[in-house]
């Protein structure tokens, strides 16, 4: 075995563990509140495959998610804890909302135009952390942090000037148009086109970063951002072009959100995804490839949880403590670091012996 | 319009700048402390919402809100150490914990607060008590002044006690001194064989007794129930008043000031036909206006001093 | 057991986690009272082991032997309180904190109990300072004091701690001739007094000049011990490499042609205020080397720095290949055919996190795309890495290995590889072998010749005086953010002379300067 092949066989194992520790302490702490807590873990596993519908809802989960896990990915690998992704969305969804009440002409047009509105007001919601950070080093990340709440308020007022239906009991705007949807793909669950529109944002992010010279140069920048302006890279250029994707994506995620799963706007808060899309960068490795995955991991555990929500009274908000700590764990470089450096001494004496005169 | 100055400049108004500063002014005490030893704590935003939970729970099942108080400030401290333990003992990087750890404060809130009280919502149900108010001898009588100053609640006093406390700590005390240099130079500190690690633990447990006391005044002064995400991003408005104060205690306290007055204003404006979330967006506005200012005017002061240099 | 004996290591063992065996089975003993020199190429693992001694490092097998104990150095801590002190290459001070802070901190003097006693602390510091004729003010703020001064408060810090044996790690890298020969007899007094120095150095002759024995150390483990004055400056250098080292640079007489680069009245201003360049004028012609020489912080790394983009002048102008530069930005002077290999190769050189194939081509990517010009030709990058990695003989397991798995020679073979590519005209060396080994060294001097004889202009600067007069044609020398000396023709130049220069303590007319122009 080589060093190389020991680490990734290492970072396999580390990742189990995490996850393994995660639900090992979120059982302690259910078996507290709960008499059986072997039932309610075992619903929270089984929960997704009890019906098509509630496996289905992994699915439509993952959607927002997946693309909230890229828009981070995008604009975190320029280095910039930019977490204006929960803003993006949430003004991405109102946007296309806005469009599917008001614009006239056939569906699929409405769509299309919503889609790129929202990618676009996503993607200047995100510029503004980057224009700050680079003209006057402001840190974008306590700026973002603001601008999401600016973002929920100010959101908040042009649907209650534009879009509110008075007629309406609960805060929720006119319907959208006859057809200004994405479909539905299973008969009688809510799954719909977003799932292909993710996948081809997954595949388009991942060509972007490792098969173009944009991706290429972000990696470079944001790897080592002094090296890449000496190296004649316009870092500038690379870090707002980052965020603006970044926030193009976040939009086209709210929009695509809005537009399966709603017939109207009625989100009187921020989402949570923007945050969301941290962890799911994380659980990813910080490879777009991997998000899909990630986010599959994570709304299967939130779905799974709703179950046992219902059937063990549990909340279901122990799942963020699951989250929480499979998270803590694989940022940990130092967990299992003792372990590794026992067996990285080991491999590289026994190369060396093997090699002999090397 | 008169009647929104009215308002503005009434002492109900001043009144309730100072209550909504309380917990902004002690997070921000925190974040001063964690930032002078160079650690970026966005999980003061949790710290302080499990404090607050913890806090009306031990007050309600123990012997009342100052036993809640107390409990708020061990809980800080036990979490602030826990996301050091994360960050630099296991060496994550330190904006992820803290974002996982805000995340699991606001899940595990709900959950706990779920199996106790069988409400996702508030724990309205729970008798749990409020920390006293205190009437100031001699300043109350003194008219205005004391309709101002006097009857806080007890933390409020508290709060503006612990910008001085802050201050001596960090500017007249060996732990101060260490505490400053393991945000400038790690390396200095390591290298005279004090442990980085300890001092940071130390910071980290100081800004834990802070944001301890600033979750146990939500809960148990602010109002006098726990409710789902109750601190609304206080924790990060505390985060933008260090970095606008320049990580001085005083220059934090002034910025937490004026969120307050920016917040303040957001209730008494509400009465008016300005419309609610645009007032509910003032805060967040200018915190975001303030740091670009801040920003801008000392990139544009070290380029006029640069060039003012290099024409002698 | 030896009574002479302070300190004694045997057979230590330390593999970092990237699998680099950084000291393999490592034999070494100190005597009480002497300056014992610890030398070896870079990445022979002088460093590693002095981390270990320090406990900062701690190793996988081996003893270490203090006074005829056993001892475990778990972190620096317990190595002060061993009475061991290290003074490392990069100073360990707060700048914001004045001396007498950074010499008490982590030992304060207190006054009731909780806070500091001031008065005291500048008394202590004080005493220290005078006690060992050390001619300081300490109540200065360590931004504000010099190199050398900053070097005398890291070694105050040891001593007040109580350090019996003191560590320099390559002290003299940093100061003037002047501040060398003060530093020398500071530890000459030292050593009377009855403390141990450990010396590392990469400097022979200062070796030579005041150790007493010397231990050799090749490829992580330590080869031989001898007194200085049983040995020459040869036998270590053979030791030190195994081979005989060429400190001679061939080269044939360079043809100077046209002005490529033209600088005038570069005027510019560091973050502190100071005129780091105060109005510099310089020529760079075609086919020649011309080296600029100075001590370290007489605005070298400023001049290359504006030169390259990396900083913005507040005045003066720059003309290269005929055209006049508007914008100082590093993508606007590399169009113009100008590369730069920078002096600090971990910041500027490289990321060190990405491959060495995603190292080798970051300032021309636009160079290897496929036909629609977005996609990256992979194979085509791929070749010309793998030619590259052979022709700079880079140590690699793989192209695709991080680039922070290499020694130090190796990634800056995979930087100067980058920058000396094929059409660059105009090259910017800032100390291309500074810290590398002796190998790596001869390899891009020989490159730089080869590329000044098709017709480059190179731009040598270099704190190393041998590489500035062997390898440069012309020289300049800096003094205080001026160019105070321009010589034609730099092999009719001394050592001695370059040094008056170099130390201000000789200055040409403007006329002899701005021959140049």
């Amino acid at each position: 075995m080589t060093v190389g092949q020991f680490n990734t066989w290492f970072e396999v194992l580390r990742f189990g563990l995490a996850i393994f520790i995660a639900f090992a302490i979120s059982f302690i702490i259910m078996s507290f509140s709960t008499d059986s807590p072997f039932a309610a873990i075992g619903n929270l596993f089984i929960g997704p495959m009890t019906s098509v519908r509630r496996f289905s809802t992994v699915l439509e989960t993952m959607i927002p998610l997946t693309f909230a896990g890229l828009a981070v990915n995008v604009m975190f690998k320029a280095n910039q804890f930019n977490l204006a992704a929960e803003g993006a969305l949430f003004m991405g969804a109102l946007m296309s909302a806005i469009i599917a009440i008001y614009m006239p002409g056939p569906p699929i047009m409405v769509i299309i135009a919503g889609m790129i509105a929202a990618g676009i007001v996503g993607s200047l919601v995100c510029a503004i952390p980057g224009i700050l950070k680079i003209k006057w080093n402001c840190s974008e990340m306590v700026i973002s942090l603001m601008l999401n709440y600016v973002m929920l308020y100010f959101g908040t007022y042009i649907f209650n000037q534009v879009a509110r239906d008075p007629d309406s009991a609960y805060k929720a705007s006119y319907t959208f148009r006859e057809g200004v949807n994405l479909g539905n793909i299973i008969p009688r669950t809510r799954l719909h086109a977003g799932i292909f529109i993710v996948a081809v944002f997954v595949i388009l992010t991942y060509i972007f970063m490792f098969k173009t010279k944009w991706g290429y140069k972000l990696r470079v920048t944001g790897s080592n951002i002094h090296f890449a302006k000496c190296a004649g890279i316009s870092v500038a250029g690379v870090i707002m072009s980052s965020q603006l994707i970044g926030g193009f994506i976040a939009g086209v995620g709210g929009s695509t959100e809005m537009l399966g799963m709603y017939s109207r706007f009625q989100w009187s808060s921020l989402p949570g995804y923007g945050f969301d899309g941290v962890i799911l960068n994380i659980l990813a490795k910080e490879n777009p490839a991997y998000v899909p995955v990630a986010a599959f991991f994570v709304a299967y555990l939130r779905i799974g949880a709703d179950y046992m929500y219902k059937q063990s009274d549990v909340a279901a908000e122990i799942v963020a403590i699951i989250e929480g700590l499979v998270i803590v764990l694989v940022a940990a470089t130092a967990f299992l670091s003792k372990f590794r450096h026992k067996m990285t001494t080991k491999v590289s004496k026994n190369l060396l012996e093997a090699g002999g005169a090397r | 319009m008169s009647s929104v100055l009215e308002s503005i400049f009434s002492t109900t108004f001043l009144f309730s700048v100072i209550r909504v500063a309380t917990p902004l002014i002690l997070a921000s005490m925190g974040a001063v402390i964690t930032s002078n030893a160079g650690i970026t704590n966005i999980g003061i935003e949790g710290v302080m919402l499990v404090s607050a939970l913890v806090g009306v729970f031990s007050s309600a099942f123990g012997f009342g809100p100052w036993f809640g108080f107390f409990m708020a400030i061990i809980t800080g401290v036990i979490c602030s150490l826990a996301i050091g333990y994360v960050s630099m003992s296991l060496k994550a990087d330190s904006v992820l914990t803290c974002i996982a750890f805000n995340t699991m404060a606001i899940g595990g809130t709900v959950y706990f607060m779920y199996a106790v009280v069988k409400d996702k919502g508030t724990t309205i149900a729970l008798q749990s008590g409020k920390l006293p108010s205190v009437e100031i001898p001699i300043i109350k009588d003194i008219p205005i002044l004391g309709d101002i100053l006097s009857n806080h609640n007890v933390v409020s006093y508290i709060a503006f006690l612990m910008i001085f406390v802050v201050y001596i700590l960090l500017y007249k005390t060996p732990l101060g001194l260490r505490i400053r240099s393991a945000g400038k130079a790690p390396n200095a500190l390591s290298s005279v064989g004090v442990s980085l690690l300890k001092t940071r633990y130390i910071a980290l447990g100081v800004s834990g007794i802070l944001g301890g006391m600033a979750g146990a005044f939500m809960s148990m002064g602010y109002v006098t129930w726990f409710s789902k995400n109750m601190t609304a991003g206080r924790g990060f408005i505390a985060l933008a008043a260090d970095a606008m104060g320049n990580s001085t205690p005083v220059g934090a306290a002034l910025s937490s000031l004026l969120f307050a007055v920016a917040e303040a204003l957001s209730y008494s404006l509400q009465i008016t036909m300005i419309p609610p979330e645009l007032v509910q967006m003032l805060p967040y506005l200018v915190t975001i206006i303030g740091l670009v200012a801040y920003a801008a005017r000392k990139s544009s002061l070290d380029k006029k001093k640069r060039k003012k240099l290099a024409e002698q | 057991m030896d009574e002479k004996v302070i300190l004694k290591v045997e057979n230590i063992w330390k593999v970092y986690p990237n699998g680099i065996v950084a000291n393999k089975n490592v034999n070494f003993e100190v005597h009480k009272g002497e300056i014992h020199a610890l030398i070896g190429e870079n990445g022979a693992g002088k460093s590693t082991l002095m981390k270990i001694l320090f406990g900062i490092e701690m190793p996988e097998e081996g003893r270490i032997i203090l006074n005829g104990e056993e001892v475990k150095i778990e972190n620096s801590k317990k190595a002060i309180s061993l009475g061991i002190g290290m003074v490392h290459q990069h100073f360990m001070l707060v700048d914001s904190l004045t001396i007498a802070e950074n010499i008490v901190l982590g030992n304060e003097p207190k006054k009731y109990g909780l806070f500091m006693n001031k008065a005291q602390m500048l008394k202590q510091a004080k005493e220290c300072s005078e006690k060992y004729n050390f001619n300081i003010n300490v109540g200065d703020k360590i931004e504000d004091v010099s190199v050398g001064v900053k070097q005398k408060t890291e070694i105050l810090k040891a001593l007040v701690r109580g350090a019996k044996v003191l560590i320099l790690d390559e002290p003299t890298a940093v100061l003037t001739p002047q501040e060398t020969k003060e530093l020398f007899v500071e530890l000459n007094t030292l050593k009377k007094q009855g403390h141990t120095i450990i010396f590392i150095s990469h400097k022979l002759n200062e070796i030579m000049e005041i150790c007493d024995r010397v231990t050799i150390m090749r490829h992580g483990t330590t080869v031989d011990t001898s007194f200085i004055k049983d040995t020459s400056p040869q036998d270590i250098s053979n030791k030190m490499v195994g081979r005989e080292i060429v400190l001679h640079v061939d080269k044939k007489p360079a043809k100077p042609g046209e002005v490529c680069l033209e600088a005038r009245d570069i005027v510019y201003v560091n973050s502190i205020g100071k005129k780091a360049l105060d109005g510099v004028n310089l020529k760079l012609r075609k086919g020649e080397i011309l080296s600029v020489a100075g001590v370290e912080g007489n605005g070298q790394s400023e001049l290359a720095a504006v030169l390259t983009g990396m900083i913005k002048p507040v005045g003066g102008s720059l003309k290269v290949l005929g055209k006049e530069i508007e914008e100082f930005e590093p993508a606007v002077l590399r169009k113009n055919k100008l590369t730069y290999i920078p002096e600090d190769r971990m910041t500027n050189g490289c990321a060190a996190k990405l491959s060495i194939i995603d190292n080798m081509f970051t300032d021309k990517i636009e160079s290897f795309l496929k036909k629609n010009n977005v996609f990256i030709d992979k194979k085509k990058m791929k070749e010309q890495a793998e030619f590259l990695v052979k022709d700079f003989s880079v140590l690699c397991g793989s192209i695709n290995h991080q680039v922070q798995m290499l020694s130090g020679g190796n990634i800056q073979k995979v930087v100067a590889a980058r920058e000396l590519t094929e059409d660059a005209e105009i090259i910017i060396a800032e100390q291309p072998t500074r810290g590398i080994d002796a190998g790596a060294s001869e390899l891009i001097r020989r490159k730089i010749v080869e590329f000044r004889d098709r017709g480059a202009a190179i731009l040598l600067v270099s704190a190393d005086l041998n590489e500035v007069l062997e390898l440069s044609d012309s020289t300049i020398v800096m003094h205080n953010g001026k160019v105070n000396a321009y010589f034609k023709d730099t092999s009719k130049l001394t050592e001695e002379e370059l040094g008056y220069y170099m130390l201000g303590v000789k200055k040409q007319t403007e006329k002899e300067v701005n021959a140049i122009l």
